[in-house]
């Protein structure tokens, strides 16, 4: 036969009984909890989407773009915009703006690029001279095979 | 001053009496006798509603609902999105296991006669609640455009079509035009994320504020014997000892609901062609199986009338009546309830018999 324990001893004992199972199911559940929360986090990050196609684009044809003009192209999913100088050679440029995400374009007028948002100006290097823009256009290097002008991407560095 | 904790709480007390709703719900009481594992039926059928709203909104950020895009929407959720195989194959399951839970949650009131004065208006708030589940499984089941889906949809509208006056009618509102085609699509669509939701949201309102009136019904043969007893009800309170046992029932069906959806993904099939023969064993959802397999031992026409329409007729009617129950069980008397209860026995038998074949041929498979 056992020594019947103190009652002091018996009741703290149940309390580090009751502690230790309130830690361990509370543990359980905020466990649980997290495991259906991350998912549901992690869903709603869409995947990225790589950059599709090659860093090489068939820009425009030498016959349609007169010299002094500008036209808009498709370079993967963000547009590009390609230019012709006075003296007939060809420059192109990444046509986003580097202030707010617009598309910029080519004013014949002024021989600039000009983002028509906030008036930002870049020169015909794609430097930007005046208004909001932060930073110079991304240019690309501009290629005649044939009749086709293509544009590729710089390599980084 | 006291913690953060409880200065928040007296400044709620002090606007909205939290005190009060809290003594409120410490006060309510469940009914505690051999029956009462069927209470918790009702409260798992929500817990997995929500589970498809939160799933379901998941999914929105995501699906496009056109016939051009949908097929390859739920399949870029499934294989590039983080968890997306996951996330749908959830809200596949909650879906059929909400409408599972529904079934029986139904069946348990029936059999126990929950739906006696004053609790009419609780069952038939309960049966819309039902009906609209079904509508959320057949729009919800064309959303991914397969091929399965497709066909499903077009049996599922003809048999709408066969409606006796309104059925065209019936038949053009539902697909959006002559043909199951984008246009249906989009309606379904429409129906399963904003119409259904509300009507929903309407009558479970209802149906909640119903129950907490009136209580939880005990069977007539529980409180027979409380009465013989000297009229000793046993009852636990709702806050904590019942809504702990609810939170229970509810991880349960969680567990259950991952095994499933983890273990049995559920799957896309081949994107819908409408110009493509019906493919071999094309069947409904199991909760439609009753209607499609009866619908093939109806002969093409008895006396002057189409076999379909006799059939559809005859399930319109068998489900109002099931919906009007309340009232129609009304009379005193053995002979009445031994009625309704060989009618419930009879209906599930009927359920089983044909649904159970197809359903267990398509998992053996």
């Amino acid at each position: 036969m056992t020594m019947p324990s103190h009652p002091v001893a018996e009741e703290s004992r149940a309390k580090s009984r009751r502690r230790f199972i309130q830690v361990v199911l509370g543990s359980g559940i905020v466990a649980s909890i997290v495991s259906f929360l991350y998912p549901a986090l992690r869903y709603m990050i869409p995947p990225t989407t790589g950059e599709l196609g090659s860093d090489t684009v068939v820009a425009g044809n030498a016959k349609e773009l007169r010299a002094n003009s500008g036209k808009i192209f498709k370079f993967g999913s963000k547009p590009g915009l390609l230019i012709r100088l006075r003296d007939g050679s060809y420059r192109a440029f990444s046509a986003t703006c580097t202030h707010l995400d617009c598309n910029v374009q080519y004013r014949a007028d002024m021989q600039r690029i000009w983002c028509a948002c906030h008036n930002g100006m870049f020169d015909l290097n794609g430097r930007n001279v005046s208004g909001p823009p932060p930073r110079p256009l991304e240019d690309y290097a501009v290629h005649l095979r044939g009749e086709d002008i293509v544009v590729q991407r710089k390599k980084a560095g | 001053m006291g913690s953060l904790g409880q200065v928040i709480r007296r400044w709620l007390d002090e606007r909205f009496g939290l005190e009060s709703l809290l003594q409120f719900a410490k006060k309510k009481t469940v009914p505690v006798h051999r029956h009462s594992v069927w209470y918790y039926l009702g409260g798992m059928t929500l817990f997995l509603f929500v589970i498809q709203v939160l799933t379901g909104i998941l999914l929105l950020l995501y699906y496009r609902p056109s016939p051009n895009e949908a097929f390859e929407s739920v399949q870029y959720i499934m294989t590039h999105v983080k968890f997306g195989w996951l996330i749908r194959s959830v809200h596949s399951w909650a879906g059929n296991l909400m409408i599972l839970t529904a079934f029986l949650h139904m069946f348990s009131v029936y059999f126990m006669r929950a739906y006696r004065k004053p609790r009419e208006l609780t069952w038939i708030s309960g049966m819309l609640l039902l009906f609209l589940a079904l509508g959320f499984g057949f729009s919800g089941y064309l959303l991914p455009w397969n091929t399965l889906a497709y066909f499903a949809t077009k049996v599922g509208t003809e048999m709408a079509g066969q409606v006796p006056l309104i059925g065209k009618w019936l038949l053009v509102f539902l697909r959006g035009g002559e043909e199951v085609t984008g246009a249906t699509l989009t309606r379904f669509f429409g129906f399963h994320v904003a119409v259904l939701p509300g009507l929903t949201t309407i009558l479970l309102a209802l149906h909640l504020v119903l129950v907490q009136k009136f209580g939880m019904s005990v069977p007539e043969s529980v409180e027979r014997q409380w009465t013989a007893t000297g009229g000793q009800r046993r009852e636990m309170p709702f806050f904590p000892n019942f809504a702990l046992r609810d939170l229970m029932g509810w991880y349960i069906a969680l567990g259950v609901l991952g095994a499933l959806a983890a273990l049995m993904p559920w799957e896309l099939g081949v994107k819908a062609d409408p110009f493509a023969s019906a493919p071999a064993g094309i069947r409904p959802e199991w909760y439609f199986l009753f209607a499609f397999e009866t619908l093939k031992f109806i002969p093409a026409k008895i006396w002057f009338i189409d076999g379909e329409v006799l059939g559809v007729l005859a399930f319109g009617i068998a489900g109002l009546l099931w919906l009007l129950i309340p009232f129609l069980d009304r009379k005193p008397g053995e002979r009445w309830r031994v009625f309704f209860l060989g009618l419930g026995v009879f209906v599930v038998v009927f359920i089983a018999v044909t649904t159970l074949p197809t359903l267990i041929a398509s998992l053996v498979k």
